[in-house]
């Protein structure tokens, strides 16, 4: 997100009069406080902040923000947000999607976005369920998921949201939850970063898949199931009992014992979210043999499309006069005289 | 075209005494034709001559050598009075090897000029063009005039000094080629020795080659015919084309692609905006991209999307934020931009999206031309999704026809298509330059304030338009999108009666449009009679031809050529009933047709023609005919 000059507003200030249409329950309520809550203590102005969305329950938040909001069609957002973001740097561009949207329909602009680095934040609210067309299976729902669309289970291996996003070549890749209290400091986290921010968040879907992130999403065993990630600390979890290491021999993550709080002495990582190599080992942690990696996982900016964008158009057209009389006569021309053509 | 006196073309001399010529250079795809034609081209309009191109060229960017899909081909009409074809029947024929020959030679006006490369005419290439035996020796080609050179042989010794490796030396055939064509028709040289100079400015050798070439395929014309060796004689003469009648001013050739960039550049200026267009790499339409792109110092971002349906959502996504959104493709990149254009009739975007038209369906014919996407312009989306639809009958035509597109977007807040075709966007003509200073502008005005009533960006004004509001305005705040809107709030409303009220006022919108365009004219002949035939877009040159062959043989037949595709103008349905008869030529299988029928209850006849190939003529001329006996 690019400097502005803070303003001052409250929660109340976000909220717009429509009524919320989200089922009782669903975890989008917990994610649209989030953001209306973080707002203000982003200082950010609603008259330049745009929600752009595309198709899916998550993809109706922009008409529950007192901002600018276009809903767009299935899998565009990406899209349209990088026309707003060129015709305007000056717009705060937030991109609201699932995980149907973002990387079915519309994985080709996810993936796009990403690649240009566009500077906006992009929130995908992953659920692991196609949700307003009643629950068929997504592309990031586990194998053997019956759904209508797949009664007997899918049989096609999921996609992994943050792994993709780096893949892609995104720069800064976080993780949360719509209940975690931890939300809005992964929000600021991705607003404070200049370029495509990619923020993956877990949403429970009450009425299609209930429930289906609770193995680390409870908080009665949250201590021993969440790796929260912050730059410069040690990977650690349950209560500082164990850690994340790198096995040296095989090259790959490790959960270890830590005894006495001696992380040191048992070669626990100390996160640094510039490090791209271990950012893809964390993307790839699978959740069970590790605890579920939250927070930053990755921020490393690079400049942006539209910083680049405008510096090549103001370089090409600098000293030129945009006189619309000569660009029509350019190249070889002819003058026919009155009373006759003339050679 | 369209910058003259118009008269009636037919192959030279005509009564009048005025002359016009049809030349077609026909080579390997690896030979440059389509460069030899537009240089030739330019060398003509700098002499003043009026003219038309029709550039044919394989979808293959470099075919197996020597095949008969490899054939590239470039055909000009040029002459001492308005041309509005690029020729039914070729005069002359140049042919670079038997490929080309073979593909072209039955086209040629019998009695027209042969020049074949006998340097290509070897066995492997008489066996790539699929012939027995040689065509040049065998008397198969005994009803045009037939003249063998070897341009190859010819070439080499006239670069030799420049010690090019064989194959490079033979690229200078074209040139070499044009030489001689320069001098058939006493065309400057200095132009090309120009262009030369500054094409291969980095390779000097290269480009004193090419002139090398060039100077001797001119001074080889000269000195056959001085010569009298038998050659020459009673073939290979010089012929002075003069320079057309045309309107004072200053002129220069100008492509569809061209002309259609610059007219949106110039729709942006008028309408005081910044231009944003998006677009994907697609023939024919690429063109415009790369023209628009070197365009900075305008206001211009281009934007090369990852797919299509990027294109046109950042160009929606652009308007929304200010600037004047325009995407651009043919027919199979329209249609997957369809769902997008039905968010911006529902969002009420202003955006201009252009379809360079191609043969279709689906990748159909590349890069050949047809007007077959029409239903798809009118009709071609989900819903009651009504949109203006302009189509331009020419190259120049198209710089007003993209400005129309840019008004009428940003007065009425719509989406609208821009027809071109194939044809139409490499086809070179001259240009009558229009004077800036004398386009109308629409200037255009953003809500920038908080209206008394309170913000209702559904709001209309007199035109039914909604405003503009842009992101980034201090306190109108407001959500759009593509979910049905409640009359005036933007709200999401499924309501019923909400549904219908808002389905009428974007048909009613679009309808209104016609309020801002002028009525139907009739291009030749008079309103009302016998035989009416209407057209739209590039067919309008041989329709209008052969009209006017009609109307100076007596015959009671008008020519009705419509621009504004939908809506159409208020008056067409009356000047279509007041005559006897109403026949539509189209490069399709009678899309117009239908939509005249559907709209007027008219019997409108179809006349269709879907080969890639540009209407003749003489093909119109049998359709009248047959419709007034």
């Amino acid at each position: 997100m690019n400097e502005m000059t803070k303003i001052t507003t409250t929660l109340k200030d976000w909220e717009t009069d429509q009524e919320v249409r989200w089922c009782p329950g669903c975890g989008d309520y917990a994610i649209l406080k989030a953001v209306q809550r973080t707002m203000p203590d982003l200082g950010a102005d609603p008259s330049k902040t745009v929600f752009i969305s595309g198709i899916g329950c998550s993809s109706r938040f922009p008409y529950y923000m007192e901002t600018y909001g276009f809903h767009t069609i299935h899998g565009r957002a990406p899209a349209v947000a990088t026309g707003v973001k060129l015709a305007n740097p000056e717009l705060d561009v937030w991109i609201i999607t699932g995980d149907g949207d973002a990387l079915s329909i519309g994985g080709n602009h996810t993936m796009h976005l990403l690649r240009r680095n566009l500077d906006c934040q992009v929130m995908l609210f992953n659920n692991e369920i196609y949700g307003l067309t009643k629950g068929q299976y997504s592309p990031t729902s586990r194998q053997g998921t019956q759904s209508p669309s797949t009664p007997y289970g899918s049989v096609d291996r999921p996609a992994s949201p943050c792994a993709f996003a780096l893949g892609a070549g995104a720069r800064f890749v976080a993780r949360g939850i719509d209940v975690h209290k931890g939300l809005p400091d992964v929000l600021k986290g991705a607003h404070a970063h200049k370029g495509a921010s990619f923020i993956e968040i877990f949403q429970n879907c009450i009425v299609y898949n209930k429930d289906v992130f609770e193995e680390f999403a409870a908080k009665k065993t949250a201590a021993d199931t969440q790796l929260h990630l912050v730059d410069g600390e040690p990977m650690l979890f349950g209560k500082g009992s164990k850690g994340i290491t790198l096995n040296r021999k095989t090259l790959q993550l490790e959960v270890v014992d830590v005894v006495d709080g001696d992380w040191e002495a048992a070669g626990v990582i100390v996160h640094d979210v510039t490090n791209r190599s271990v950012a893809h080992m964390l993307v790839e942690m699978q959740f069970g043999d590790f605890p579920m990696a939250l927070g930053v996982l990755y921020n490393d900016p690079r400049p942006t499309f539209e910083a680049a964008v405008v510096a090549q158009n103001e370089a090409a057209a600098a000293g030129k006069k945009p006189d619309l009389q000569a660009l029509l006569s350019k190249g070889q021309t002819w003058t026919v005289a009155e009373g006759g053509p003339e050679l | 075209m369209a910058t003259a006196l118009k008269q009636e073309e037919s192959n030279s001399p005509n009564p009048d005494g005025t002359e016009n010529v049809v030349v077609r250079f026909a080579g390997d795809s690896g030979d440059g034709m389509q460069l030899t034609g537009g240089q030739f081209t330019l060398s003509t309009a700098l002499a003043g001559s009026d003219l038309a191109t029709f550039p044919d060229f394989p979808a293959e960017i470099r075919a197996p050598q020597g095949t008969l899909f490899g054939v590239s081909a470039f055909q000009i009409n040029f002459g001492s009075r308005a041309i509005e074809t690029a020729g039914d029947q070729p005069d002359v024929l140049i042919a670079m090897n038997p490929a080309a020959l073979k593909t072209n030679v039955e086209a040629l006006r019998p009695g027209g000029l042969i020049i074949a490369d006998s340097g290509e005419f070897g066995k492997r290439n008489l066996d790539k063009a699929k012939y027995e035996n040689n065509p040049l020796e065998d008397g198969s080609l005994a009803k045009w005039k037939l003249l063998k050179l070897d341009i190859s042989a010819l070439t080499l010794e006239a670069v030799k000094p420049f010690g090019l490796g064989n194959k490079e030396a033979l690229r200078c055939k074209n040139m070499w080629t044009l030489g001689l064509a320069l001098w058939m028709f006493e065309r400057d040289r200095q132009p090309i020795v120009d262009w030369l100079k500054s094409k291969f400015a980095k390779l000097p050798d290269v480009a004193e080659a090419n002139i090398a070439a060039l100077n001797a395929g001119h001074a080889y014309g000269e000195t056959a015919e001085l010569s009298g060796d038998g050659l020459g004689s009673g073939h290979l003469t010089s012929r002075t084309v003069g320079a057309a009648p045309s309107a004072p001013g200053l002129y220069r050739t100008v492509t569809g692609a061209e002309a259609l960039s610059l007219g949106l550049v110039a729709g942006a200026q008028l309408a005081d905006l910044p231009m944003f267009f998006g677009g994907y790499p697609i023939t024919p339409a690429s063109a415009i991209l790369h023209h628009l792109s070197r365009l900075k110092e305008f206001g211009v971002t281009t934007f090369q999307a990852e797919d299509e349906i990027a294109a046109i959502a950042a160009a929606i996504g652009a308007s929304y934020a200010g600037k004047l959104g325009i995407t651009s493709s043919s027919g199979p990149g329209i249609a997957l931009k369809g769902e997008a254009m039905g968010l911006a009739i529902m969002t009420e975007l202003p955006l201009v999206i252009v379809n360079s038209q191609r043969g279709g369906p689906s990748t159909g014919l590349p890069t050949k031309t047809e007007q077959s996407d029409l239903y798809q312009a009118v009709y071609g989306r989900n819903g009651d999704a009504p949109m203006p639809v302009i189509a331009a009958r020419s190259p120049s035509d198209a710089f007003e026809c993209a400005i129309e597109a840019v008004r009428i977007a940003v007065q009425y807040m719509t989406p609208v298509m821009l027809l071109t075709d194939g044809y139409i966007a490499n086809a070179a003509e001259p240009w009558k330059i229009p004077d800036v200073s004398g386009l109308e502008s629409f200037p255009t005005s953003f809500l920038e304030t908080m209206p008394e009533d309170g913000l209702k960006p559904y709001a209309r004004d007199e035109k039914l338009a909604r405003p503009w509001i842009k992101p980034g305005t201090p306190e109108l705040m407001h959500r759009i999108g593509g979910i049905e809107k409640g009359i005036d709030t933007g709200h999401i409303d499924y309501g019923a009666a909400n549904h219908q009220k808002m389905t009428e006022i974007r048909r009613d919108k679009v309808l209104g449009v016609a309020d801002s365009i002028p009525d139907q004219d009739v291009a030749m002949g008079k309103a009302g009679g016998k035989l009416a035939v209407v057209g739209w877009g590039s067919t309008f040159g041989p329709i209008h031809q052969a009209v006017r062959r009609a109307v100076a043989a007596g015959k009671d037949v008008s020519h009705i050529h419509i621009r504004n595709i939908w809506p159409m103008p208020k008056n067409l349905g009356d000047l279509l009933k007041s005559y006897d008869r109403v026949i539509v030529p189209e490069m399709n299988m009678g899309q117009l047709k239908t939509v005249l029928r559907d709209q007027y209850l008219v019997n409108a006849r179809p006349v269709n023609k879907v080969s890639g190939q540009p209407f003749t003529i003489a093909e119109i001329e049998t359709a009248i005919e047959e419709n007034l006996s």
